[in-house]
């Protein structure tokens, strides 16, 4: 029983614990996309 | 005179008897280490890495060789690097170095996938636990379900080391092997249509800023969250850092050609020593095969599958294969994916899309490890 609550426990921290992590990270970018935009004249040149 | 020629005679057959007498594991992992060289030669797969394993797996399994003993130059790469950690960590500031972290940051929503990609270890974790492997084994096997080798190297070699070259030659094998396993289970979980859903191709909208500023952030935000793991991200993050900065490009060549060269040349050896006949050839290392297998193939599966719902709630603007990238294996699920979807539609290019799937998985997979690490010390186990 104690090996499956460890399991059960390792398996909803880790699995949930990456998924929240990686999403504090997507609104990380986002945020530096927001206040370091690509420079508009860069941004023609490369479009 | 006589005397002294056999005892000299004896000397010379003293393996060959070794061989007969009590070898037959050693004959059976020359074979093995014959196999490894095989499949790194002429089949070219992860020859980096393979061909050295299989050179030190033959080294140390020739009779009454002394490559691993106190003061053999196996041992001592051992040592050194394995377990002190600073081979894995190396070689990830290379890796860093070498991964383009711009098509993530284009499109940061797909970094999802790369922590669907690690959904294999946890599964495989509690399998390992169910057939009966102590807590710690159980970890570090369903690690190899992150497709990545030096964060299975690194974690083995803390909690599990007597695991380390099944664990390690598991980990790089189906690594190599993605563009094999993958396929079936991506045609097994889409239908035809999805398969051809073409994805926008998205125009550049990050500055240099950002990318110079990104493997700050991260290091930052996952080093706060999983302090265990911050050897790890931190040495990826770094040679990112130093690839994206510009500043420093005699340091970011040097991580990513010498200096990772020279480490998987001492590593590769290392981690053959580790697979001495006796010690090597247990039960306990064929299971360990087949949850590796295991966990990657659910690896790809919960990718598309998140891939799948991403479809679904995006009214049909992502392409579920590209989930199948979500896996660490940096950049051969990003080619199976474009390959893939060229197979049924050839106008249908999802390259970027799921390279920026892939190096998400990168960083889910360490983030996995990480993670896994700083609960174990949590629990008061490490």
């Amino acid at each position: 029983m104690e090996i499956w609550v460890f399991g059960v426990t390792m398996t909803i921290v880790g699995m949930g614990g990456t998924f929240v992590t990686l999403g504090l990270i997507i609104l990380a970018i986002e945020i530096l996309k927001r206040v370091f935009p690509l420079d508009q004249r860069r941004k023609a040149e490369s479009a | 005179m006589i005397e002294s020629m056999v005892a000299a005679f004896s000397g010379l057959t003293a393996g060959i008897n070794f061989l007969v007498t009590k070898g037959m594991p050693n004959v059976v992992m020359l074979i093995a280490g014959c196999a490894l060289l095989y499949l790194g030669i002429k089949k070219e797969v992860e020859p980096l890495l393979l061909v050295p394993i299989g050179f030190g797996c033959l080294l140390v399994n020739i009779p009454l060789s002394e490559v691993m003993d106190k003061g053999g130059v196996l041992r001592f790469f051992y040592d050194v690097g394995i377990i002190t950690e600073i081979f894995p960590l190396l070689i990830f500031v290379g890796i860093g170095a070498m991964t383009d972290f711009s098509p993530l940051l284009e499109n940061p929503k797909i970094l999802l996938f790369g922590a669907a990609g690690q959904f294999g270890i946890f599964l495989t974790l509690l399998l390992a636990l169910g057939i009966g492997f102590p807590k710690l084994d159980a970890v570090c096997i369903g690690i190899i379900g992150a497709c990545d080798g030096p964060t299975a190297i690194y974690v083995t070699t803390q909690y599990a080391p007597h695991l380390l070259g099944a664990v390690s030659v598991a980990a790089y094998s189906y690594m190599s092997l993605v563009p094999i396993i993958q396929p079936p289970i991506m045609r097994l979980l889409t239908s035809p249509e999805e398969r051809t859903v073409h994805m926008e191709i998205t125009k550049p909208t990050v500055s240099k800023t950002t990318l110079i500023l990104f493997p700050i952030v991260v290091t930052m935000v996952t080093g706060m969250i999983a302090p265990k793991g911050l050897p790890l991200m931190g040495m990826v993050m770094l040679g990112n850092l130093m690839k994206e900065s510009g500043v420093v490009e005699r340091l970011t060549n040097a991580s990513a050609n010498e200096i990772a060269n020279i480490v998987t040349l001492m590593l590769g050896l290392a981690i053959g020593g580790t697979m001495e006949g006796h010690a090597f050839l247990k039960a306990e290392t064929l299971a360990v095969f087949g949850l590796g297998f295991l966990a990657i193939c659910l690896d790809t599966a919960a990718g598309v599958l998140l891939g799948k719902f991403m479809n679904y709630i995006s009214g049909g603007k992502i392409n579920p294969l590209v989930g199948a990238a979500g896996i660490s294996a940096y950049p051969m699920a990003a080619r199976v994916v474009q390959v893939q979807g060229q197979k049924y539609d050839r106008k249908n290019f999802l390259l970027m899309h799921a390279m920026g799937a892939n190096t998400g998985g990168q960083i889910g997979s360490v983030m996995a490890a990480a993670l896994m690490l700083s609960v174990l010390s949590g629990m008061g186990l490490i």
